[in-house]
């Protein structure tokens, strides 16, 4: 099976998969895609959630990157997320690239002009992963060079604290993360951030469920990129991306979100155009709950 | 090897921990079970239980309002704001008889100790139109005072009671 018809299949059947999922509850997320805002998602509910990236590589070969999001509010004031990763790089192989588990906090009983959240994940990666969630240390274009059959090989066991920041205003909402970065291994502190501001097209909800009003198209850009490390902080060395980014939530409980992509400068990839494709499944907690206790 | 073990058996814990607080609400401390849902409602300040519903006179408010409590708040109060699964019964002299400006401060914040997320995440316009649908619906004179009300398995007083009674 070629590298094409074999990603369409996996699309498909994820597509499939995500429509014949139970009981949507309607979205309203914002439009990013490596920045996290303020919100987390409501208790007992499942977000499953999709994304690509489709990169271009200067002196190797373009790639597909992929990962599949699980997101659970366990609590008003707790997310927990899982994520599988993965990676086509064209004329050379497909591998899955890794496992992460995420955590994010909110501190604060109530909404404040800037709302703090705490985020603690735990990722299991090999050398090969492509996904660029998230930026650190000198990340550079360069690195994705090495054929997939090597990079695999390198094991990383990294800790990543974010803290993010988020506030609403007029109807912008406008984030910005803050990333620390430690491989388990004996290596320095990495750093990185991440920067969106997004506004829904409509402030006002429409009188009846519609899929194309305003209100459900949310526009604005991100901006993210590496900060150095410990021992050489700055730009130097660092890739750094600026992306227009989209968000449609349908009232069926579907998001999706584009995001094409531009590198600022040398190190950065040229473009990638990223593609986001979420569901909300509402009570996912309480089915559980009735699947082992059964119906009362 | 053995850090990766640590973060896998770490990870183990904190999931089952997570799911068992999402799906024990009746294994919470006695004091959450209590305590008044409606004691938010008391908290929020002077000045934003003054503040008016703009769009009071908006008479596409109240539909749209009801658009937006289907899809975002229905799910724990209930289709009719009186009987939901997770959360407090709205149609209750304390919800009905505040203040717009208070329900706005209070769906704005949340009560995130509580188990209802902040709603900032919906413009300010939604939020009054949530306000001016709820609202709408008055109290339900069927109930008895919710000091009165029997608590149910969800620990609020009402919850899952008003339908009985009426029917």
């Amino acid at each position: 099976m070629s590298w094409s018809v074999r990603h369409v299949v996996v699309v498909a059947i994820l597509i499939v998969w995500f429509a014949s999922l139970p009981r949507a509850a309607r979205a309203q997320e914002n439009p990013y895609i490596v920045t996290y805002d303020q919100f987390l998602e409501e208790p007992r509910n499942l977000e499953i959630e999709y994304f690509s990236t489709y990169g271009t590589q200067r002196g190797g070969n373009n790639y597909h990157s992929y990962w599949v999001e699980f997101e659970y509010g366990a609590t008003a004031w707790w997310t927990t997320e899982f994520y599988l990763d993965a990676q086509s790089t064209m004329h050379d192989s497909t591998v899955a690239t890794g496992v992460r588990w995420e955590n994010r906090f909110r501190p604060l009983k109530r909404e404040h002009f800037i709302n703090p959240v705490l985020y603690v994940e735990y990722e299991h990666v090999n050398g090969a992963d492509k996904i660029l969630k998230e930026l650190e240390g000198h990340d550079v274009e360069s690195d994705f060079l090495t054929p997939n059959g090597e990079a695999r090989k390198e094991t990383k066991n990294e800790a990543e604290l974010k803290l993010i920041l988020g506030s609403n205003f007029k109807g912008w909402n406008v984030s910005e993360n803050f990333t620390f970065v430690k491989n388990l291994t004996n290596e320095p502190w990495e750093f990185g951030y991440a920067l969106g501001a997004s506004r829904p097209l409509g402030l006002k909800a429409s009188a009846k469920r519609c899929s194309f009003c305003p209100q459900n198209l949310v526009a604005g850009a991100e901006m993210y990129g590496g900060l150095g490390d410990r021992y050489h902080l700055g730009l130097q060395g660092t890739s750094q991306y600026l992306a227009p980014v989209l968000a449609w939530n349908i009232p069926s409980g579907w998001t999706l979100r584009v995001s094409p992509t531009f590198g600022l400068n040398s190190n950065s990839h040229q473009f990638m155009l990223r593609l986001g494709i979420a569901r909300e499944i509402s009570d996912f907690g309480g089915m559980i709950k009735r699947a082992f206790r059964g119906h009362s | 090897m053995r850090r990766c073990l640590l973060a896998v058996a770490f990870s183990a814990i904190l999931l089952a921990g997570s799911l068992s607080m999402a799906q024990n609400p009746g294994k919470r401390s006695e004091k959450v079970r209590t305590s008044s849902p409606y004691a938010e409602l008391a908290k929020a300040p002077e000045k934003a239980q003054a503040r008016p519903n703009p769009l009071q006179d908006d008479l596409e408010a109240v539909s749209a309002g009801r658009v937006l409590f289907e899809d975002h708040c229905a799910e724990c109060h209930g289709f009719s704001g009186e009987r939901g699964k997770h959360g407090p019964n709205l149609r209750v002299p304390e919800v009905q008889n505040a203040t717009p400006g208070t329900l706005f401060w209070v769906l704005s914040g949340g009560v995130v100790r509580k188990g209802m997320p902040v709603w900032s995440r919906l413009p300010e316009a939604q939020r009054w139109q949530l306000v001016r649908y709820l609202k709408s619906l008055g109290v339900n004179d069927a109930l008895t005072p919710a000091e009165g009300r029997p608590k149910d398995a969800t620990g609020y007083p009402g919850i899952g009671t008003t339908n009985r009674a009426v029917e």
